[in-house]
C-alpha cells in the first residue's frame, strides 16, 4: 500500500518541493495540491509547507486560511485527517483555528536562519510517534514571525494535555512563550511546527537527518491503521 | 502638459527641451536630433535619456570591455556570451547554467532596504529571462567604516532588504562578502549575484521577431517609482546632500519591491517556458519599458508597435514619458505567437499575474509607440538600445600612485614578543572585515530549495542541480579594493585568482567568470586609468586561466564630490562538480588529521589586513600573481577532492594563514598544533597574503599519497601541523584557547549592529 501525502502549494509557498522531497525520502508518495482546488485527491495526510503565502500580507497565513483548499483541509482535519503545518503552515493552522495561539514577529525583529536544537515532548501525535520520548534533535529554523504566543490559560492547557510537541533547547530563537516550537490539537492529528524538519532529511543538504521521523511517523501510523 | 506627438515635434521644432535635467549632454542631444532628423518628442527624449545613461549604454566602459571578447579563451562550455541578459555555460548532462552579478549601489545608499531588495529582484529577473530557474543568490557588499554612525543606517537596512526580498522569493543565499572601508562611506557597494539552471534547449533570448507576434507585458502594474533610476541616480556622482538623513531628494528614483509578486512571476514564467509559449523575452529593470521594447525590437528582425495607453497602471495620472521611464519592479515583456496568446493568458491567470497585450512585432524597422491613437515615438530601435554614444575617455596614471606604492607595509613595526603576536592575531581575526559574519548571514535563508551543499562561511557556495547524479555548481565572489588601489592591474588579477581558488578549494572545476566593476567617476582620468588597468588585468588573467567573462555590469560614479571609492572589481567564478558528495568543506572536523600548507609564502604585507588592522596603513605593492601556479593549485585541490584524499581545505587570502587556521578550527570545532616556517618572520608566516596558497587537512593514511602528488606536479607542500585539542598552538610562539578566539571572532558584528 502506498501512502499518499498531499503538499499544498499556495501562492508564495517556498518549501513545498522540499516537503515533497521529504515525503518521498520517507517512503511515501507526495501529491501536489493546489490552493484553488478543493479536491484533496483522497490523500492520506496533508503537509502545509513553509514560505510566505500571499507575501505574508495582512498577517501570516491570514489570507491562505480562506483559500478553497483550506475548506477541505479544515473539514477533514476535524474528522481526523493528519495535517502537519511547517512554519507558514503552522501560521495557517493557527489562523484556521485548527490550533490555538498565534505566531508573532521574532522578539529580536530579525529573520533568523539557524540550526536549532529541539526536544520532542510528545511522541503520541500523528507526526511524532517515531521519536523516542524526550529525544533531542537539531533541524533548521528559518522565520521572521516565529514567536508562539497564547494566553496563560491556553498555555497551561497545552502543557496539561501534553500538546506541546517540541520545545526549543539552548536558545529560544524568537521569544516563543515557554520555548514552544510546536503544538498539536487535542486529537493529535494536527501538528504545527515552526522549525523545518523537511530540511533535515539528507546528510548532504541538512545539518542532520533528524527531521525524517516526522514523516516516517505518519507513514507507520497509516500503515498500521 | 499637452501631449508631445511626433507630429507636434515636426510642427514645433524650436521647443526648448530639458535634456540636461534628464542627464544628457548637449552633444548627445544634438546626436538624437540628427538621428531623427527633427527634435525628439518628450517621450523619445525620455527613452534616449535613460538608454544612453552610463548605466545602460556602457558608453565610457565599452571600449575597454571589448577586451573580454578579444582575449576570450577557447572554451567549449560557453553557450551564450556577453550582451544577453546573462551568460550561459554548459555544465554537462544536458544542463546549462546562467549567472551574473550586478550592482545596485546608488539606490542602496539613498534607501538601503528597497535599494538592496530590488537589487536582488533585478538580477533574479535577468536569470529568469534566459529561460532558467533561479536557484541561488549571493551578495558581495562593501560598507563604510564599521563604527561610523551612517554604517548603522545603511548596513542593517541593506541586510534586511536582501533577506526580506530573497527569503520571500525562496532563493537560498549561499555566500558573498562583507567588507568595511572608509572609502565606501558615502558609496556603499551592494552587488547581487544570481545563478539559474536550465536544460540546453530551454535557453531563451531577448529578441522580437516574426511580424504579427504579440508583445505581452505581464507582472506588476506600472507605477511612479524608480523614474530616472539609471540616469539621475546611477549615472551621476553623489553630492554631499544626497544620502543619509540630510536630503531625500533622490529617493523617488529608487524602486520599491514586492517579492511576493516576483515569486509568482518566476513560477508563472517557468510554466510559460515549459509549454513553449514564449518566442522572445526580456525583463523590465533599469530603464523599464524603454529598455525592454527597444532592446527586444533592436535584437529582432522587425519593428515594433506599442499602444502605451494599454499598460496597466498603479497610478492613472502617469504621463507617457513617466510610463516609459518607470522602473517599477516585477514586470516582464514577452513576444508571443498569436496562436499561443490564449494559453499564455490562462497560465498568467492561474498564477494571478496580470498580463496585457500592449503591442505587436511589425514588418518595418521602427519602434513606434502610440498614446490613445496618437504617435509619440518613432525611432530606429538600434539607435536607442545598441548604438548609443561611445566615449574614449581620457585616462592617466595618477601622480600619487608612485608615492603610494613606495610606502610599503613591509617596513612597518611588527609584533616583537609572543604576547604581542598573540594579541595581534586576536585583533586581526576580530576586526570587522575578518570577523565572523553570522550576524548578517543568519538573516538569510540558506536552506530553501533543499539543494544547498555549501554556504557561507565556506570558500564557495555550492548547490546540487541534479538529485540523481549529484551534479552541482560552486560559486565564489571576491574583490580586494585595497590591492586594486595599490595596483589595479594586479588587484583585478588577484580578485580573479582568489575567486578561482575558492571554487577549486571546494572541489569544483572553475569554468567561467562574471564581474561587477565598481568605480568612481569616469570623467576623472585617474579613475578611468584604474578602470582601464582593471579590465586589462582581468581580461589577461581570464585568458590564461581559460575562464571567459560571460557577463556582468559596470557601476561608475561611486564617488562623493571628488572622492572616489577604491577601484573595486568584484569577480564571480562559477565552477562545476560532478558529484557534490565529493565537496571539500573548510572545517577541521577530525582530530589527528595532518595540516598541509600548499604554495609559497613571501614577505607580502602591503595592502594586507594586518597592515590595515595593526597600522591603519595602505601602501606598497600588492602580492604577486602567478596564474600558472593558481591553475596548478586548483588542479591539485580538485584531484584531492575527487580521489577522496582531503577532508578539509581552505584558501589563504585576507588575514593570511592566521585567519585561515582560525576559520578552519572554529568551523570544524577542533584546535590545531602548528609549526611556523623557521625561515620566515612569524608576522610574515601568519599574516602575509601571498596568493596561490591553501591549507588542507588530510587523514594520516592519505598524507603520503597527497604530498607525493604535489611533489610530482611541482607544488610546494609543507606539513605544518595537526588537528588537535581545543587550543590553537603555534609551537614556540604562543597558544590561544579556541574559546578565546571564538569570542573575539564572533563578537564583533553582534557588538556593532546587534
Amino acid at each position: 500500500m502506498t501512502i499518499r501525502v498531499g503538499v499544498v502549494t499556495f501562492p508564495g509557498s517556498l518549501d513545498d518541493r522540499d516537503a515533497q522531497r521529504a515525503v518521498r525520502i520517507a517512503g511515501a508518495e507526495p501529491v501536489a495540491l493546489w490552493h484553488k482546488d478543493k479536491n484533496l485527491q483522497q490523500v492520506d495526510a496533508v503537509v502545509l509547507p513553509g514560505g510566505f503565502s500571499y507575501g505574508d500580507y495582512l498577517r501570516c497565513g491570514a489570507i491562505s486560511r480562506f483559500s478553497p483548499v483550506m475548506e477541505s483541509v479544515i473539514e477533514q482535519a476535524q474528522a481526523g485527517l493528519p495535517v502537519l503545518g511547517i512554519c507558514n503552515g503552522f501560521q495557517i493552522l493557527c489562523e484556521s483555528h485548527l490550533l490555538p495561539g498565534a505566531l508573532t514577529r521574532n522578539d529580536h525583529l530579525h529573520f533568523i536562519c539557524r540550526d536549532q536544537k529541539l526536544r520532542i515532548e510528545n511522541v503520541s501525535s500523528a507526526w511524532t510517534s517515531d521519536f523516542a520520548p524526550g529525544q533531542e534533535i537539531t533541524v533548521p529554523l528559518k522565520n521572521i514571525d516565529g514567536g508562539f504566543v497564547a494566553d496563560e490559560r491556553t498555555l497551561d492547557m497545552l502543557e496539561a494535555e501534553g500538546r506541546v510537541v517540541a520545545r526549543y533547547l539552548d536558545v529560544n530563537p524568537n521569544g516563543s512563550r515557554r520555548d514552544i516550537a510546536g503544538i498539536s490539537n487535542a486529537a493529535g492529528n494536527v501538528v504545527g511546527l515552526m522549525p523545518h524538519p523537511e530540511h533535515a532529511v539528507e546528510p548532504l543538504t541538512g545539518p542532520t537527518t533528524e527531521g525524517l521521523p516526522f514523516f516516517t511517523s505518519i507513514l507507520k501510523r497509516l500503515v498500521n491503521a | 502638459m499637452s501631449l508631445d506627438t511626433v507630429k507636434n515635434a515636426l510642427e514645433h521644432p524650436g521647443v526648448e527641451q530639458p535634456f540636461a535635467e534628464l542627464g544628457l549632454k548637449p552633444d548627445e542631444y544634438t546626436r538624437i536630433r540628427e538621428i531623427l532628423g527633427r527634435r525628439p518628442t518628450s517621450s523619445e527624449l525620455a527613452m534616449y535619456s535613460v538608454m544612453w545613461s552610463e548605466h545602460c549604454s556602457y558608453k565610457s566602459s565599452k571600449v575597454h570591455l571589448r577586451q573580454f571578447g578579444d582575449k576570450m579563451p577557447e572554451n567549449d562550455a560557453m553557450l551564450v556570451g556577453i550582451g544577453e541578459n546573462a551568460g550561459v555555460v554548459d555544465v554537462g548532462q544536458g544542463y546549462a547554467v546562467t549567472f551574473k552579478v550586478e550592482s545596485h549601489n546608488h539606490p542602496s545608499y539613498v534607501e538601503p532596504y528597497q535599494g538592496a531588495a530590488t537589487g536582488i529582484g533585478g538580477i533574479v529577473r535577468d536569470i529568469l529571462a534566459m529561460g532558467a530557474r533561479p536557484v541561488a543568490v549571493m551578495d558581495p557588499l562593501r560598507f563604510g567604516a564599521a563604527e561610523h554612525p551612517d554604517t548603522r543606517r545603511v548596513l542593517p537596512g541593506v541586510v534586511a532588504g536582501i533577506g526580506g526580498y530573497g527569503n520571500c522569493l525562496g532563493l537560498p543565499n549561499i555566500g558573498g562578502e562583507i567588507v568595511f572601508d572608509p572609502c565606501y562611506q558615502g558609496n556603499p557597494l551592494v552587488n547581487a549575484l544570481c545563478v539559474g539552471v536550465m536544460k540546453h534547449e530551454d535557453i531563451h533570448l531577448a529578441q522580437a521577431s516574426g511580424a504579427g507576434n504579440l508583445v505581452i507585458l505581464y507582472g506588476a502594474r506600472t507605477g511612479g517609482d524608480g523614474i530616472g533610476g539609471v540616469s539621475v541616480l546611477a549615472s551621476e556622482t553623489f553630492t554631499e546632500n544626497d544620502g543619509g538623513g540630510s536630503g531625500p531628494a533622490k529617493r523617488p528614483a529608487v524602486q520599491v519591491g514586492d517579492p511576493f509578486q516576483e515569486k509568482l512571476l518566476i513560477e508563472c514564467t517557468l510554466e510559460l517556458f515549459r509549454e513553449h509559449l514564449v518566442a522572445g523575452i526580456q525583463d523590465l529593470g533599469g530603464a523599464g519599458l524603454s529598455c525592454a521594447t527597444s532592446e527586444l525590437a533592436s535584437a529582432g528582425s522587425g519593428g515594433m508597435r506599442v499602444e502605451l495607453d494599454t499598460v496597466p497602471l498603479r497610478d492613472h495620472t502617469l504621463s507617457p514619458e513617466e510610463i516609459l521611464m518607470s522602473e517599477s519592479q516585477e514586470r516582464m515583456c514577452a513576444i508571443v505567437e498569436p496562436a499561443h496568446v490564449a494559453r499564455f493568458m490562462e497560465i498568467c491567470d492561474k498564477w494571478d499575474v496580470i498580463a496585457t497585450v500592449v503591442g505587436e512585432v511589425t514588418e518595418g524597422d521602427r519602434l513606434e509607440i502610440f498614446w490613445h491613437g496618437e504617435q509619440i515615438v518613432d525611432v530606429p530601435p538600434r539607435t536607442v538600445a545598441h548604438e548609443g554614444p561611445v566615449y574614449e575617455r581620457p585616462y592617466a596614471r595618477p601622480q600619487w600612485q608612485d608615492t603610494l606604492q613606495a610606502d610599503a607595509a613591509e617596513r612597518l613595526p611588527r609584533p616583537g614578543t609572543a604576547e604581542e603576536l598573540k594579541a595581534t592575531l586576536l585583533k586581526v581575526v576580530a576586526s570587522p572585515n575578518l570577523a565572523d559574519k553570522s550576524w548578517v548571514t543568519a538573516q538569510y535563508d540558506k536552506y530553501v530549495l533543499g539543494n544547498t551543499v555549501l554556504a557561507q562561511p565556506e570558500d564557495s557556495g555550492m548547490v546540487r542541480i541534479d538529485e540523481e547524479s549529484g551534479l552541482g555548481v560552486a560559486l565564489a565572489t571576491d574583490g580586494n579594493g585595497r590591492f586594486c588601489k595599490l595596483d589595479p592591474y594586479t588587484g583585478a588579477q588577484l580578485a580573479l585568482a582568489e575567486a578561482y581558488r575558492n571554487v577549486a578549494t571546494t572541489g569544483a572545476k572553475p569554468l567561467a567568470v562574471t564581474d561587477c566593476l565598481n568605480f568612481g567617476s569616469p570623467e576623472d582620468p585617474a579613475v578611468m586609468w584604474q578602470f582601464a588597468e582593471t579590465t586589462r588585468g582581468l581580461a589577461d588573467a581570464c585568458q590564461i586561466l581559460g575562464t571567459p567573462v560571460t557577463g556582468g555590469n559596470v557601476s561608475f560614479y561611486n564617488q562623493t564630490g571628488e572622492t572616489a571609492i577604491h577601484p573595486t572589481p568584484v569577480v564571480g567564478v562559477l565552477g562545476v562538480i560532478d558529484d557534490v558528495e565529493r565537496r571539500t568543506p573548510i572545517g577541521f572536523a577530525e582530530e589527528g588529521q595532518i595540516i598541509l600548507l600548499l604554495g609559497d609564502t613571501h614577505e607580502e604585507l602591503s595592502g594586507s589586513a594586518w597592515a590595515q588592522v595593526a597600522h591603519d596603513h595602505l601602501g606598497g605593492l600588492p602580492p604577486k600573481v602567478d596564474l600558472e601556479r593558481e591553475r596548478l593549485l586548483a588542479e591539485i585541490l580538485i584531484a584531492g577532492s575527487r580521489d577522496g584524499m582531503i577532508d578539509a581545505a581552505h584558501d589563504l587570502a585576507d588575514g593570511g594563514l592566521a585567519q585561515a587556521l582560525v576559520e578552519a578550527c572554529l568551523t570544524g570545532g577542533n584546535g590545531a598544533r602548528v609549526v611556523l616556517a623557521e625561515d620566515l618572520d612569524p608576522t610574515v608566516a601568519l599574516f602575509s597574503e601571498s596568493a596561490g596558497r591553501a591549507i588542507v587537512a588530510v587523514p594520516r593514511s592519505e598524507e603520503l599519497r597527497f604530498s607525493d602528488m604535489c611533489k610530482v606536479r611541482g607544488l610546494p607542500c609543507a606539513r605544518i601541523g595537526v588537528v588537535d585539542g581545543d587550543t590553537l598552538d603555534f609551537q614556540g610562539h604562543f597558544t590561544v584557547a579556541l574559546d578565546e578566539v571564538r569570542a573575539a571572532h564572533e563578537g564583533t558584528l553582534k557588538g556593532l549592529f546587534g
